[in-house]
C-alpha cells in the first residue's frame, strides 16, 4: 500500500538527491514511487529545495506522460497503441478491453484504469500490455480476460 | 530456410548427464523482458521446483535472449556437445521436460537441437550482440571470460586522439537513426577543452518496432558500460549518464546491477584498472516522452527540465549537458566500440557495404512469423529479412506494407523490398533505416489509418516548441479524417501534401520533420487506401 502524503517523506527524498546533478526527474520518480503520484502539496517543497518556481516544477510534471497528479485506481492497465501492436490486432484488443472493463481509454471504471502506452519494446511478440506494471505479450482477448481476473484476485 | 527456421534439429547430443565442475547441471533461461512477458519467471520457478523434487542439482542462469523471440521462453541446457535448446516453454511443459530427462539434453517435442545450429541464429553476424543470450548479463567474470574488457585494455594503452582515430577509421555511424559518423562527433568533443565533459547514452528507445537497445541492456549491459568508459577515456570525460525510458524497468534493473559489479571489480570509478583515468556512470530513468529520444530534448530532460528541443547550433559536442562538451550516442553505437577497439577498425569495416560499415542489429517485428533480432552486415535485403528469416506474415496472409525505421520511417511497398539495408540505398527511396526496426503489416492493413496515426502520434508527442510540428500535426489529423470520410478528397490530398511540405522544411527536429515520411510514403505507394488515383499517376514523393 502506498503511503499518504507527508512532507517528511518528500524531505527525505530531497536529501537523498542533494548531491545529484539535475535531480528533478529522479526526485519526481521517487515521490511518485512513494505516494503513487506526485501530490500537489509536494510541489512547493520540491520547488523550494531546488530553487525553482512552482510553475517550473509543475511544467516538468505535466510535460511527461509518466507522472501522475492524482492517485491512480488500484489497478492500471496499459495497452500499447504503436504500429507493431496495431499490426497484430491491438485496436481490437483495445475495443475488447473497453467493453470488458466498462471504460474508455484515458478513464477508469471502479478500481481499474485503462491507459494507452506507446511501445513496451515487445514488438516481435505483439500485442503487449501491462497490468499493474507487469508485462504481458501476445495478448489475445481471451488471455486479457484471464490476466485481468488474476490481477483482481491477487489484489 | 524459412519454414525450417525454428525447427531444424541437429543430431541429438549424447544423453549423458553433464555434471559441471560443481557437479551441477547448468541451465539457462532468459531474464530478458520479452521472455518475462511470456512467463519466464513462472517457468523458472517450476524448473527449480521440479529439480528439487527429483533431487537434481541444477544451476539456473538467467541470461539475455538469443533474439529468436517466437521461441521464448527458451530453455537451454549445457551438454558435452554444446547448449541444447527447448522452446517455447510453458509452465505446464516443465514436468514433461523433466520426464524426458531435459537436464541431460533428452529428446522432447520442444527440443530444438543445439542452439547455435538453429539457422536463424547461425546465419547471423553477431559482433555487437556477440555475448547477448550467452552470458550471465551482470557477471563481470562471465563478461571477461567471453572477451569482455579487451577493448578497454587496448584503449588504455592509447591516447585519446588514437582511440578517436580508430573509431573514425572503423566507419561506425550513429545507430540511433541519424547515421552521423561516431568518430567525428568524438573528435569535436576531444578538441573542445572544458573542466567537465560528459558521455551520454541515449537509451530512450521509443520507436515502435525497435528493441535492440533493450535486448542489449538486458543481455549484455557491460558491453555498453565498456563502450562508454572507452568514450570517456577518449575524449576526457569523467562522467556518464545512461538515459533509459521508464517503459524499460527491467533494463534499468540489469544496468544498475552491472554498474555496481563493474565498479566493485575496478572497471569504473576513480582509477580504472589503476590507469589513473576516472569514469563514473549513472542510470537515469526517463518519464515517457517520445521526443526525449531527440538528443537535445534528452539533454534538457537530464538537466531536470521539460523535454523541449534545443535549436542547433550549438552542437551538443560543444555545448551539451549543463553547457559542457558532450558525446551523446545511441546504445548500439557505444556498444559497438569495444569490439572495434578489441579487433581493430579494419576488422569492423570489413563488414557492410558502401558507406554503411559494420553490422546492423535488425529488429523484425509486427505481423511476422519469426520475429526477433537479426544482426547482419549492412547489405542484406529487406526481402531476405522478411521471408528467409521472418517466414512471412504471422497471420499466414500476404505481406503488404513494411515500415522501416520507427514511427517516423517510410512505408515500403513490395516493389522496394529488394532494397539492401544500407543508409544511402534507403535514402534513395525517400526512406530511412533509422534504428533498424522493421514492422510488417499483412494485406488487411489500412494505410490511410496508419497515416492518420502518424499525425496523431505527432500531436501526442510533439514538444510544442515549433509550430509546424505542434499545429501541423493537429491539422494533419483533421485533414486525414476528412480524407478517410471521403469529403472532398482531391482537395484534401493536395492540402495534406502542402502541410507535409511545411512540416518537412520548417520543423526544428525529426519529430515534425519526419512525420511526413510515413504519411507521404503511405499516400504515394498505397493511394487506393486514400481513395486516390493509382500510384503511377502520382508524383513519387513530396515536392
Amino acid at each position: 500500500m502506498r503511503e499518504a502524503f507527508s512532507s517528511a517523506t518528500v524531505q527525505a527524498i530531497l536529501d537523498a538527491h542533494a548531491a545529484q546533478e539535475g535531480p528533478l526527474l529522479p526526485i519526481l520518480h521517487d515521490v511518485q514511487e512513494a505516494f503513487g503520484y506526485v501530490p500537489p502539496d509536494a510541489v512547493p517543497v520540491i520547488a523550494n529545495a531546488l530553487n525553482l518556481s512552482r510553475a517550473e516544477v509543475h511544467g516538468v510534471i505535466t510535460f511527461y506522460h509518466h507522472f501522475r497528479t492524482s492517485a491512480p485506481p488500484r489497478h492500471v492497465v496499459q495497452i500499447c497503441r504503436a504500429e507493431a501492436c496495431q499490426s497484430m490486432g491491438a485496436d481490437a484488443l483495445v475495443a475488447h478491453a473497453e467493453r470488458v472493463l466498462g471504460c474508455a481509454m484515458h478513464s477508469h471504471s471502479g478500481d481499474v484504469a485503462l491507459e494507452p502506452v506507446y511501445c513496451l519494446g515487445q514488438c516481435a511478440t505483439s500485442p503487449a500490455i501491462t497490468i499493474d506494471d507487469k508485462l504481458h505479450a501476445r495478448v489475445t482477448p481471451e488471455k486479457f480476460d484471464r490476466l485481468i481476473a488474476r490481477a483482481k484476485d491477487a489484489a | 530456410m524459412s519454414q525450417s527456421a525454428h525447427s531444424t534439429k541437429t543430431p541429438a547430443p549424447a544423453v549423458t548427464a553433464q555434471p559441471s565442475a560443481a557437479g551441477k547441471v547448468r541451465l539457462y533461461l532468459p531474464r530478458d523482458s520479452a521472455a518475462l512477458a511470456l512467463g519466464a519467471d513462472e517457468v523458472a520457478d517450476a524448473i527449480t521446483a521440479q529439480a528439487a523434487r527429483r533431487g537434481i542439482d541444477i544451476e539456473l542462469v538467467r541470461n539475455g535472449t538469443r533474439g529468436m523471440l517466437w521461441l521464448e521462453p527458451l530453455l537451454e541446457v549445457v551438454t558435452p556437445a554444446g547448449r541444447v535448446a527447448y522452446g517455447p516453454v510453458d509452465v505446464d511443459d516443465v514436468p514433461g521436460l523433466f520426464d524426458a530427462n531435459v537436464t541431460a539434453g533428452g529428446d522432447h517435442p520442444l527440443a530444438l537441437g543445439l542452439t547455435e545450429e538453429i539457422p536463424y541464429f547461425k546465419k547471423q553476424e553477431r559482433l555487437t550482440f556477440a555475448r547477448v543470450g550467452i552470458i550471465d548479463p551482470v557477471s563481470v567474470d562471465d563478461y571477461v571470460a567471453h572477451d569482455g574488457y579487451r577493448g578497454l585494455r587496448n584503449a588504455l594503452a592509447l591516447d585519446g586522439a588514437a582511440i578517436v582515430a580508430q573509431v573514425t577509421e572503423s566507419g561506425l555511424r550513429g545507430r540511433g537513426g541519424a547515421a552521423f559518423p561516431t568518430g567525428i562527433k568524438w573528435k569535436t568533443v576531444l578538441g573542445t577543452p572544458a573542466a567537465q565533459k560528459y558521455i551520454v547514452c541515449n537509451a530512450d528507445e521509443g520507436d515502435s518496432g525497435t528493441f535492440a537497445d533493450r535486448m542489449l541492456m538486458e543481455g549484455d549491459p557491460l558491453v555498453l558500460v565498456e563502450g562508454m568508459t572507452i568514450a570517456g577515456i577518449a575524449v576526457g570525460a569523467t562522467r556518464g549518464y545512461i538515459y533509459v525510458r521508464s517503459e524499460y524497468p527491467h533494463s534499468i534493473d540489469v544496468l544498475g546491477q552491472a554498474i555496481a559489479n563493474a565498479t566493485k571489480a575496478g572497471y569504473l570509478g576513480e582509477n580504472i584498472l589503476g590507469s589513473g583515468h576516472a569514469f563514473h556512470l549513472e542510470v537515469r530513468k526517463a518519464a515517457g516522452a517520445y521526443v526525449c529520444g531527440e538528443e537535445t530534448a534528452l539533454l534538457e530532460s537530464l538537466e531536470g527540465k521539460r523535454g523541449v528541443v534545443r535549436a542547433k547550433p550549438p552542437l551538443p559536442a560543444i555545448e551539451g549537458l549543463f553547457g559542457q562538451p558532450t558525446v551523446i550516442n545511441n546504445v548500439i553505437s557505444l556498444a559497438s566500440v569495444p569490439i572495434i577497439m578489441d579487433r581493430g577498425a579494419d576488422f569492423y569495416k570489413h563488414f557492410g557495404m558502401g558507406r554503411s560499415r559494420g553490422t546492423l542489429p535488425i529488429q523484425l517485428a509486427g505481423n511476422i512469423k519469426y520475429g526477433g533480432l537479426i544482426e547482419k552486415a549492412f547489405g542484406v535485403t529487406l526481402r531476405e529479412i522478411l521471408y528467409d528469416y521472418g517466414g512471412g506474415a504471422m497471420t499466414g496472409r500476404a505481406l503488404r506494407a513494411v515500415q522501416v525505421g520507427g514511427p517516423l520511417g517510410s512505408y515500403l511497398p513490395e516493389s522496394q523490398w529488394d532494397t539492401p539495408l544500407d543508409y544511402e540505398a534507403f535514402a534513395a527511396h525517400w526512406a530511412v533505416l533509422g534504428h533498424g526496426g522493421i514492422v510488417a503489416h499483412d494485406d488487411t492493413v489500412d494505410l490511410a489509418k496508419l497515416a492518420r496515426y502518424a499525425m496523431e502520434f505527432c500531436t501526442i508527442e510533439s514538444c510544442g516548441k515549433c509550430t509546424p510540428c505542434r499545429i501541423g500535426s493537429t491539422r494533419g489529423v483533421e485533414v486525414m479524417d476528412r480524407i478517410i470520410d471521403g469529403r472532398d478528397r482531391p482537395k484534401q490530398i493536395k492540402l495534406l501534401r502542402d502541410l507535409c511540405d511545411t512540416m518537412l522544411a520548417g520543423s526544428l527536429c525529426a519529430m515534425g520533420g519526419m512525420t511526413p515520411y510515413p504519411v507521404l510514403s503511405a499516400l504515394n505507394h498505397f493511394p487506393e487506401d486514400f481513395g486516390a488515383a493509382e500510384p503511377s499517376t502520382l508524383p513519387t514523393q513530396a515536392a
